[in-house]
């Protein structure tokens, strides 16, 4: 009996010293790239720091900064509104156009991988290409609105227009991935509730808004999250599609580019960069946990 | 099967409509590249012909080259691919071993633990850049591939991802190999590693499209233009040579044209692998 325990205890320990060996290089990986640069970047963002060195302690100077600093409230006013436009565009055309998808249709093998290729496509690739097409001169887009009668706009150059422009693409580019998830959610529904709906002589409208919406809310609840946390953090299509050199950049700047000019661009501003990131993830993370909270009042839990 | 088609149908009129949005979505998602294409073999004096002309005259393909030129593609494409590998190896490691540990052992503050990499996933990444950084150079590894790979590595989500697969293999199977003598290396490496290939498939697709697509940390880390990748590269391009737009787009069909490939011929793996970003936690 002793002996078996103590056996026991012996396969336990070993059991215990596996796991632990098994996440080490996990967890010591974390700790060392995440963990620790998390911390230091906080620390960070009470110094003034240029691109050499540590710098110097200043305190709470960098975000009292901040509260004054007009281009800051401007990237925050984009970044709020480019999450304002673009989540709600991003959840409903993608479940609508995952919608029409799971249809039986023919074509519809051609037409899924046609709408699933942005998905694929670098965002680098996709910035030039939309800047081309937005060219006011000779993009296709100002001649396409020639052709319907309406005036040209500078989409990339003109203040009142660019924020458009780029949450355009970064909706047009999202759609794709998202409409892959919600068909996939959709087809994982149980059949079964749709042939008992359609002996019930449910219409198709009906069976949409009675049935695979709601089914649906768990996966429409993740999207928006992970739409909304991918928007707030938007960089590549603004860097990409608008002229650096000109107001319009300024103008569009999202809290990620000011980020990246403060903290990589501009020399003696690094510590100030650290505190815009501090500020992005508590947003983030406030935005994360009450979308957390609201969750239970409009999403199904059957599972 | 009669029955069930005619529980189906819809009225033609409805059927017309959704085929009209489809014709119409489909033609948005993937127009522009055509337009990318058509660009890209033009002259430059056809891309700024007024009225426009749609094809070309002759195609240029002489782009190609120029851009080429310009660019080193092959050295980028090499970079690229480097680094893909790399990830997609060092993730299998670090993560699979990992969540196999969370899934099948038991241990003191394995919760705790698991939470800890919960609320890491919801940290924007952003704020671990500048200190990575200055890691980076600390350690000499700016400029290098290891310095590229490193920080990405330790992929959370993919540790979700892989204890939910392995959480569908039946518990017996670890038994069975224990009674058989076999350690716990040997049953995750041996016994359950062959047995989540669709869950390794999707880890891998997830990280090759994030290292194709990401563009800050290249941009930052490696800025040397023989070390960059396809996506800092075309950002150099757009930076240097915006007039001639028939070369920037033909640098965006090298850049594009691979990944579109591989999602052609391996569309079931990629559908499959981008849903599954969609894993409720």
């Amino acid at each position: 009996m002793k002996k078996q325990k103590k056996n026991f205890n012996r396969l336990r320990r070993s059991e215990i010293c596996t796991a632990y060996l098994f996440i080490l290089p996990m967890f010591g990986g974390l700790l060392l790239f995440s963990i620790i640069p998390f911390i230091q970047n906080i620390l960070y963002s009470f110094r003034k720091m240029g691109t050499f060195g540590d710098g110097t302690f200043v305190g709470l100077a960098n975000y009292r900064k901040l509260l004054t600093d007009d281009t800051f409230w401007l990237a925050l006013k984009n970044t709020v509104f480019y999450a304002v436009v673009g989540v709600p565009l991003v959840i409903v055309f993608s479940i609508y156009l995952a919608h029409l998808l799971n249809k039986k249709l023919r074509g519809r093998t051609l037409y899924r991988t046609l709408l699933f290729i942005p998905a694929v496509t670098i965002p680098a690739a996709i910035g030039i290409l939309w800047r081309w097409i937005l060219n006011y001169q000779y993009g296709i887009f100002n001649w396409l609105l020639e052709k319907l009668g309406l005036p040209r706009v500078s989409w990339l150059g003109d203040v009142k227009y660019v924020r458009w422009a780029i949450i355009l693409v970064v909706v047009w580019s999202m759609v794709s991935t998202y409409v892959i998830i919600m068909l996939a959610a959709m087809q994982g529904i149980d059949s079964s509730y749709y042939e008992a709906a359609r002996l019930d002589g449910a219409s198709s409208r009906q069976v949409f808004f009675k049935i695979t919406l709601p089914m649906l809310t768990p996966m429409i609840f993740f999207s928006v999250i992970m739409v909304t946390i991918g928007i707030l953090q938007i960089f590549d299509f603004i860097y990409l599609m608008v002229d650096r050199q000109t107001l319009s950049y300024t103008y569009s700047m999202s809290l990620v580019t000011y980020f990246y000019e403060c903290a990589f661009n501009k020399s003696s501003m690094r510590g100030y960069g650290a505190a815009i990131s501090v500020v992005l993830a508590i947003i983030i993370m406030l935005i994360t946990i009450v979308q957390m909270v609201v969750k239970k009042y409009w999403v199904n839990s059957n599972d | 099967m009669k029955k069930k088609s005619c529980l189906n149908q819809e009225s033609p009129l409805s059927r017309g409509i959704t085929h009209l949005v489809l014709v119409f979505a489909s033609f948005l998602a993937f127009g522009p590249f055509v337009w990318m294409f058509l660009t890209s073999i033009k002259t430059y004096e056809e891309t700024i012909q007024i009225p426009m002309k749609f094809l070309p005259e002759i195609p240029q393909w002489v782009n190609y080259a120029i851009v080429s030129n310009k660019l080193n593609f092959p050295q980028l494409y090499l970079n690229t691919i480097l680094v893909t590998v790399l990830m997609i190896i060092g993730q299998i490691l670090v993560v699979t071993i990992c969540a196999y540990a969370f899934d099948r052992l038991n241990f003191p503050g394995k919760n705790v633990l698991f939470l800890c990499m919960l609320a890491l996933m919801m940290v924007p990444g952003q704020i671990f850049i500048i200190p990575r950084f200055k890691m980076m150079v600390k350690l000499g590894l700016t400029n290098t591939m290891t310095g590229l790979v490193l920080p990405g590595l330790f992929n959370v989500f993919g540790v979700f991802l892989m204890r939910q697969f392995f959480s569908t293999l039946p518990r017996e199977l670890d038994e069975a190999a224990r009674i058989d003598g076999c350690s716990y290396f040997r049953t995750y490496w041996n016994v359950l590693l062959p047995l989540v290939k669709p869950g390794l498939t999707t880890l891998a697709i997830l990280a090759m499209l994030g290292t194709w697509k990401d563009l800050m940390w290249p941009l930052i880390n490696n800025s040397q233009s023989e070390k960059m990748t396809l996506a800092a590269g075309l950002a150099m391009l757009i930076g240097e040579h915006t007039t001639y737009y028939e070369q920037v787009m033909a640098g965006g069909i090298i850049a594009v044209l691979p990944l579109i490939v591989l999602f052609i011929i391996f569309q079931r793996q990629f559908v499959e692998g981008i849903a599954h970003s969609g894993i409720k936690g």
